[in-house]
């Protein structure tokens, strides 16, 4: 049942992608979506495309589970899809009916719109199939760390944010247990109308709650116990590293950029 | 009622990377009225084969007959079958909700749409089954109650189902010895008493040597080692093996025995032991 969720998507493996440094991996990610939507043409979007696929092809997950990922959000790539299709302004008009009219800006703005989406969908799941949290909190760390100059809590988001990740295991597999407990003593959790149905969950969310804070409790009660403080002076057990690898995936990401600005112009 | 499984896999997340078979090709007959023991490693698929009997998994592969009707047929009532096969899970404290200990029992036959006499009557039975004085705890919280105390309100939020088949998930983990001693006294009594069907999970062989009739042994996801306790005892080289542990007492005799001595190795209760060394003193002096 629940425990068929894949959270947090990571798909353990040891491929380049995989072995990058999640820094290099962030900032890729960004520099990735900053191109979609700087491009402009198809043969642009053909560069991309080109070099997302060289990435899912590196980093042998299965195609199927990026596919995936866009599931959710087929709805609102088609919804952008035909408003932006209806909806824009243009002089070049191809089909004409009713009320409605299709120009071709309207249908290239259509089609570029639900491009982006897909390509920052797919790309922002490889960053998340490839990493693990902990690692993915790591590197935001260390980019966080500039803005400590401001006062920012960068250590101790990055401590919530590692913590929260920790727990939603434990707490899906709790979900599961109280779940199925409740079952057993006859709750219904899939029939009824909306009401009936928010009401069903109070015998699953009252002792999820209470375990929770429980677990907060011991959490930072264990860790008080080992003088934990965070910030200042901290070493780690694993430091980040860039290495050979890393920067041959930023080279070839400022290639794909450069052709990309070149096809562009 | 019966229970009979057959053929029984469970494979979790299968297909993906994270697959792992709980149990494989398991086959099991529980007859009506039996007191199961059923034990095992963390892991060693105990749970997940408990899981199966109420239908809250669904099996990879296989069938589950109760009273010799596949359970997982379209047309069969799972909430029928779960009021009939109760589940009680490890540390079912954890699953109490209701702001009061009444309310929290009444939680399983309301589901059942029972008339409000009948909740009441079966609240006061079931809490008497548990050794829970009626009128000092129902309008207690429930979060109030000593750990012990919270068990027996669980424990008693699936009797108040009325079930046939009873299970017990580690029912006496975490408790203090006295409480661990009362938990399993008050199953032995529904058992003998009221004739319910138990099957009662637990790694440690010393708890449910004493009660039950027979011993299911998992590990690995199959059926190691099944028979009376006196049968599995006497197996007491391959439970090693599997990194069981035995009783102490049977432990003692095994031990008396590879130093040559002619006790019987399937002995694991301190009468049956004493009589047993008092009888090789007898010898020697005879002798």
């Amino acid at each position: 049942m629940l425990k068929d969720i894949t959270i947090g998507q990571y798909y353990p493996g040891r491929s380049p992608i995989h072995l990058l440094d999640p820094r290099v991996k962030i900032i890729i990610t960004f520099l990735f979506i900053f191109i979609i939507f700087f491009i402009k043409s198809y043969i642009g979007y053909a560069v991309l495309f080109v070099y997302l696929m060289a990435t899912i092809v590196l980093s042998t997950i299965p195609p199927r589970l990026i596919f995936r990922s866009l599931r959710p959000l087929l709805f609102v790539i088609i919804l952008t899809f035909i408003i932006n299709m209806f909806f824009t302004v243009g002089e070049d008009v191809l089909v004409s009916f009713w009320r409605l009219t299709i120009t071709k800006e309207g249908l290239n703005q259509a089609i570029f719109m639900a491009l982006r989406l897909v390509f920052l969908v797919m790309g922002t799941s490889i960053l998340t199939l490839t990493t693990s949290p902990i690692e993915l909190t790591d590197g935001l760390e260390y980019l966080l760390n500039p803005l400590k100059v401001f006062n920012f809590p960068a250590h101790e988001l990055a401590m919530m944010m590692t913590i929260a990740l920790r727990f939603i295991p434990t707490l899906m597999e709790e979900t599961d247990k109280i779940m199925k407990a409740q079952m057993a003593r006859g709750a219904d959790f899939e029939t009824g109308n909306l009401v009936q149905r928010a009401k069903s969950l109070v015998p699953l969310l009252v002792p999820l709650f209470i375990s929770a804070f429980r677990r907060a409790d011991e959490l930072a009660m264990a860790m008080e116990a080992r003088c934990y403080r965070g910030g200042e002076n901290r070493t780690r057990m694993k430091e980040l590293k860039a290495s050979k690898r890393d920067y041959i995936a930023i080279a070839f990401t400022c290639a794909m950029i450069s052709i990309v600005i070149i096809v562009q112009i | 009622m019966s229970i009979s499984v057959q053929n029984l896999t469970h494979i979790y997340m299968e297909n993906t990377p994270f697959e792992a078979v709980a149990i494989k090709d398991v086959n099991l007959d529980i007859e009506d009225g039996e007191f199961i023991g059923l034990i095992g490693h963390t892991g060693s698929g105990k749970s997940t084969l408990i899981q199966h009997f109420n239908g809250l998994l669904r099996p990879t592969r296989g069938t589950i007959l109760i009273d010799g009707v596949d359970i997982f047929k379209k047309e069969m009532e799972l909430k029928s079958l779960r009021q009939q096969v109760g589940l009680v899970f490890q540390y079912p404290e954890y699953q109490l909700f209701e702001e009061t200990v009444y309310k929290d029992i009444a939680f399983g036959p309301k589901n059942l749409k029972l008339s409000q006499e009948e909740i009441d009557a079966r609240i006061r039975e079931s809490m008497e089954l548990v050794g829970l004085d009626f009128e000092k705890v129902k309008d207690r919280s429930p979060f109030e109650l000593s750990g012990g105390q919270r068990r027996r309100v669980a424990i008693a939020g699936v009797l108040a189902m009325k079930p046939k088949v009873l299970i017990l998930d580690e029912p006496a983990a975490g408790l203090d010895p006295m409480g661990k001693s009362e938990i399993l006294n008050q199953i032995k009594l529904l058992h003998e008493e009221h004739k319910l069907t138990i099957i009662l999970v637990s790694h440690s062989m010393e708890d449910i040597a004493k009660l039950v009739d027979r011993i299911v042994v998992m590990n690995r996801g199959t059926i190691a080692l099944t028979g009376t306790p006196k049968e599995v005892f006497s197996r007491g080289e391959l439970l090693e093996e599997i990194g069981l542990d035995i009783p102490h007492i049977a432990k003692l005799m095994h031990g008396l025995k590879a130093r040559g001595m002619d006790v019987p190795d399937n002995i694991y209760t301190i009468e049956e032991a004493k009589e047993a060394i008092l009888r090789l003193k007898k010898g020697d002096y005879n002798a």
